[in-house]
């Protein structure tokens, strides 16, 4: 029976997440877990997380996570969401915090003075709703899952990938964003599959059998 | 080629049902709180808001049940709304599977819980709602205040001033309501929805008044509203959720369909 650890750092709400797994995988165990051995035993490793950059990293540290995760990050099927799919970069401005470090690049804010779309109306930051995801190319992640679906966003930084080539999926708020990333064994998306219905259920879905590598 | 306005069917709950009334009176039944929610998630709603119109403080946790419940069938935002007080409260219907949390008169009672609640959770699961109406006298320039006790005290707050003072203290969302409209079905308050939506950094919704599916196309496009959120032409079984989005998409609307 195949094990995924969603990792509790107190950033949000981890019951969503941990519901639409077990929906879609009601075989699996779902740990909702802060325990490294938990983590490394896991088969795949989910991090989600909403909230600001500096607390994230804060809370990682008091929980002794950072290790851990860096290490599933490099060794099985992992999948970040929104926060946890930021904290793996570089550095973010948010705070102004230095990031996990598993992926080069940046996390950016929405710059105010670009937030305005074709018609000169003005774009509201968080990015807050259901926005169209344009893959970049196939992927056993977006299996049944047809280009430009839509999913839910909330978030105010986005990431800005060191290499296109890791570049899965971008998202038009009005500039082209990464909104997945795809590196070996890592995929992470800055939208909410455990809050997007059946296209967000699907990715989940495609998680739990995904082997961890790019052609599935 | 972008972000999709949303339509947020709204469910008041008392003792743990769905009702419905006319400006905050005349309530009338409407059904089981998770099966409205599972049928309007079937129709393809964006996001669904409860609130918690609870008097009794007896059957207060009930709410939370309803929320766990939904949580684990709906897999879309879900916003809780009414007598949330307390950072406590926050966390609790966050953790019963809440992704935002309606603040209303306790916002205006103490400014500082918005603040406190939006560092601690994350201004993306703040929502203030205001209840506004309008003060000003025929033939002056227009002008809402702020009203708390479901419409009934007026706090001599400026309500576009107060939007934009919530969105300082980190609210990440408005949920805009006009008294005077609310369960009307006359149609949103659009000056009201516009000045307010232009005034501010962060999504609006509007709410009070639709009564047909014109009114959701003018809360878009003339409120310039980001979601707009109704609750009896929905729960009555007038339109569907559906039947909206595709009004709403011939209007020109980017919608998710």
């Amino acid at each position: 029976m195949s094990s995924i650890a969603v990792v509790d750092y107190g950033m949000g709400n981890l019951r969503s997440v941990a519901k639409a797994l077990e929906h879609v995988a009601p075989d699996a165990r779902i740990l909702v877990t802060s325990d490294a051995g938990e983590i490394a035993r896991a088969d795949r490793v989910v991090f989600p997380g909403v909230g600001a950059m500096p607390d994230c990293i804060r809370e990682l540290e008091l929980r002794h996570l950072r290790k851990p995760l860096i290490e599933a990050a490099q060794t099985k099927p992992f999948l970040g969401i929104c926060l946890g799919m930021q904290a793996l970069f570089d550095f973010s401005e948010e705070g102004h915090a230095a990031g996990l470090g598993v992926l080069p690049g940046q996390v950016k804010l929405f710059p105010a003075a670009a937030m305005y779309d074709a018609g000169g109306q003005r774009l509201k930051v968080p990015h807050m709703g259901w926005n169209e995801v344009q893959q970049t190319g196939a992927h056993p992640m977006w299996a049944g899952i047809p280009d430009a679906s839509r999913f839910y966003f909330v978030h105010s930084y986005y990431v800005e990938a060191g290499h296109p080539d890791m570049v899965a999926a971008f998202t038009l708020y009005p500039f082209p964003f990464t909104s997945a990333v795809a590196a070996k064994n890592i995929f992470a998306v800055q939208f909410h599959p455990e809050k997007s219905q059946s296209a967000g259920l699907r990715l989940l879905a495609n998680f739990v059998t995904w082997d961890g590598t790019a052609a599935g | 080629m972008g972000l999709a306005k949303r339509i947020i069917p709204c469910l008041d709950v008392t003792d743990g049902r769905v009702v419905k009334g006319v400006n905050f009176v005349a309530l009338r039944d409407a059904g089981d709180p998770v099966e409205i929610a599972r049928r309007y998630d079937e129709q393809g709603a964006d996001e669904l808001t409860f609130l918690d119109i609870t008097a009794s403080s007896d059957n207060r946790g009930l709410i939370l049940h309803i929320i766990e419940e939904v949580a684990a069938q709906v897999f879309i935002p879900l916003t809780v709304g009414g007598g949330v007080r307390a950072v406590d409260d926050v966390r609790r219907l966050l953790n019963a599977g809440a992704d935002k949390v309606g603040i209303n008169t306790a916002a205006v009672l103490n400014p500082q819980l918005v603040a406190d609640a939006s560092a601690r959770f994350g201004s993306q699961c703040i929502v203030v709602a205001i209840d506004a109406k309008q003060v000003s006298a025929a033939g002056e320039p227009l002008r809402w205040n702020v009203f708390t006790h479901g419409g009934r005290k007026d706090t001599g707050l400026d309500a576009v001033a107060w939007a934009i003072k919530m969105e300082s203290m980190g609210a990440g969302e408005i949920l805009l309501t006009s008294m005077d409209r609310d369960g009307t079905k006359i149609g949103f308050n659009l000056e009201l929805t516009r000045a307010v939506a232009d005034a501010v950094g962060v999504p609006v919704i509007a709410s009070g008044g639709v009564g047909n599916l014109d009114h959701l196309v003018d809360g878009v496009l003339k409120g310039h509203a980001d979601a707009v959120l109704a609750a009896s032409i929905f729960h009555y079984g007038e339109y569907s959720v559906e039947q909206a989005k595709r009004h709403m998409a011939q209007h020109g609307i980017e919608m998710r369909l």
